[in-house]
């Protein structure tokens, strides 16, 4: 018999596909309907301590390697945000279906700021997402290219958050596994590997200029999906913290990659492009198919089975 | 797909729209459903959703209401514009004797919902609604496919005076089996309990604020649905 249930820092979901942050997740409605079709856990979109309103279209482009964004966080504020999350995580509750906040500042003081008033509605989890590659130009490096920028950010929302707390880490840290190290010492419970790519850009030859209005942007989907095999898998050899694999995961066989990495629950964002809600359904129908054909019984069985 | 999301195609005619707007006739076709719609975009203005009002050749209807829609409303024969799509699900054909309902320029989400009715034998109604007589949009493309058209004002400047539903109980003609609406939300409501009232099948087209129009942003949500993806044309129950 096969089991798709994960514990997550002690928490249980009841599928290991959790829905990534920023994708659909702005909304209570939205998160409950992802909880239902499939996902094990939700992310909200992250949310900064004051309203954003983002960055002008073009902001989210298919194209073949998967997604290009520059969204650019927009997101209601905190206090606004704390009350969607209120409402979500209510029902989630009764689907036994845990929710993740995710909180973003462009100062220290923004994320715990934002990470108190986030806290008031007891989410699951916090995830800091500290690896934005998309609002640059107006903040600077993100903090997690940079390990004691990272452990600072995760001391300061630890210091007044005691729930579980996940730190978002970007594939871009030339050591991704310094930053780890750094926010694992600060006192982080779990790891969210990766958030984009990039920043990269597209180019339309005819407009003769970047179609994003941001110009650059993250990079998520297949053309991501090998970095993040490549992040859990360093990360899972290194430290012993559980960890959501993010990264380009569209079919059954991409979630047990990320599995056999290291990782323990696994992130799913860009796929619902096209394909809709229904892709957690078949992701989690190949995924137990694959696992019988295997013998797998249990992912923990086999979590980290690839590092040889 | 390519590494360029969007593919460009020049205006090869414009159809003025009174006050309203314009119709662009460009020199490429789509193959899409009717209710799709695609992205729009002006390098270096903005990107947004438009219906598509014809397939072959590809055309939009806009009317002039913000910066985006000006800059199209400017555009010449010659000009360029980039889109992306089709997206979204559209309608399906139902019954014999459809009624359209139409404010402003949702009269563009339904011009190709009575293209495709015609070759079936279908008699198609169009009821179009808009505030004055100037505000009408396509009503050549209607009676060009050979529909019935009937028009509501606010001010009576043409047509009835009223609006786009005073029009529908006005009507006289075959006994519409199933309804369809694109335009204002207020509308579409009216509409849904129009339908429900008389238990008459009945899709609406409706607008959120898109950004990504594939389905993963979320910023078009209503309710638990997404518009872009889920939508735009829903059962009208999911407004009553
Ligand atoms: C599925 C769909 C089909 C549409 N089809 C047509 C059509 O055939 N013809 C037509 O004239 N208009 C259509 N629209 C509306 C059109 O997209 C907006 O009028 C346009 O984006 C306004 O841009 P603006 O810069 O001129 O005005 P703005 O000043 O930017 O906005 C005016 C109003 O447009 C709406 N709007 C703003 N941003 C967006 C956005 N990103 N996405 C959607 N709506 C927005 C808001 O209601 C706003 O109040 C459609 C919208 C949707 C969602
Ligand atoms: C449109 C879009 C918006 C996103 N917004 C956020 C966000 O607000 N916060 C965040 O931590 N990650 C955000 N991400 C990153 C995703 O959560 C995920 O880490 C990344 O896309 C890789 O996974 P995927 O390939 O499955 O999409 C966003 C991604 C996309 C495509
Ligand atoms: S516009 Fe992005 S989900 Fe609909």
């Amino acid at each position: 018999m096969t089991d798709l249930c994960v514990e997550l820092c002690g928490v249980k979901l009841p599928t290991p596909l959790v829905l990534a942050s920023g994708i659909w997740g702005c909304c209570a409605e939205t998160l409950v309907r992802a909880a239902r079709e499939g996902a094990g856990a939700v992310t909200a979109k992250s949310c900064s301590l004051e309203p954003r309103v983002g960055h002008p279209n073009p902001t989210v482009l298919p194209w073949s390697g998967g997604l290009i964004n520059a969204v650019g966080l927009s997101n209601p504020g905190a206090p606004a945000e704390r009350d969607v999350l209120r409402t979500a995580r209510g029902e989630l509750a009764q689907l036994g279906v845990p929710l993740i906040a995710s909180v973003y500042g462009h100062s220290v003081e923004g994320f715990w700021e934002a990470v108190r008033l986030i806290a008031q509605a007891e989410p699951d989890f916090i995830e800091l997402n500290i690896s934005c590659p998309n609002v640059e130009s107006e903040f600077g490096k993100p903090f997690a290219l940079d390990p004691d920028a990272a452990g600072r950010v995760t001391a300061a929302a630890r210091a007044v958050y005691a729930g579980k707390l996940l730190v978002k880490l970007s594939p871009n840290a030339p050591e991704i596994v310094a930053v780890a190290r750094a926010v694992a010492a600060a006192g982080a419970d779990g790891l969210t590997a990766v958030n984009t790519l990039g920043p990269g850009m597209l180019i339309d030859v005819r407009a003769r200029r970047p179609v994003l209005a941001n110009r650059v942007g993250g990079i998520s989907g297949p053309a991501l999906h090998p970095v993040a095999v490549r992040c859990v898998y360093e990360l899972a050899g290194a430290l012993d913290l559980p960890i959501i694999g993010t990264g380009g995961v569209r079919s059954g066989e991409d979630a047990l990659r990320m599995v056999m990495a290291g990782a323990t629950a696994v992130g799913v964002g860009s796929a619902l492009c096209g394909e809709g809600i229904g892709v957690f359904r078949r992701i989690l129908n190949e995924l137990e198919g694959l696992m019988t054909e295997e013998g797998i019984d249990h992912l923990a069985d086999v979590r980290g089975c690839a590092h040889v | 797909m390519s590494s360029q999301p969007h593919t460009v195609m020049r205006v090869a005619d414009l159809v003025p729209e009174g006050a309203a707007g314009v119709t662009l006739i460009l020199d490429g076709a789509l193959d899409c459903q009717p209710g799709q719609f695609i992205m729009a975009w002006l390098p270096g203005i903005e990107e947004r959703p438009f219906s598509v009002m014809d397939d072959a050749p590809l055309s939009l209807s806009v009317a002039h209401v913000g910066p985006f829609t000006h800059a199209l409303c400017l555009l010449q024969p010659g000009d360029r514009l980039w889109l992306r799509g089709p997206y979204g699900h559209g309608f399906a054909l139902h019954g014999a004797h459809p009624l359209l309902i139409a404010g402003g320029s949702g009269a563009a989400g339904l011009t190709l919902l009575a293209k495709r009715a015609r070759p079936r034998g279908d008699q198609v109604s169009v009821v179009l609604g808009a505030r004055t007589a100037d505000l009408l949009m396509l009503r050549w493309r209607y009676e060009e496919l050979g529909c019935v058209v009937a028009i509501a004002t606010d001010d009576g400047s043409c047509g009835l005076c009223g609006t786009a539903l005073d029009a529908c109980n006005a009507l006289d003609g075959p006994q519409h089996d199933v309804l369809y609406a694109c335009g204002p939300e207020p509308m579409l409501r009216a509409v849904a309990r129009y339908a429900r009232d008389r238990a008459l099948p009945c899709w609406v087209s409706l607008e959120r604020v898109m950004k990504c129009g594939i389905g993963v942003c979320g910023s078009c949500h209503c309710g638990e649905r997404l518009v872009c993806a889920d939508g735009p044309v829903f059962a009208s129950s999911v407004l009553l």
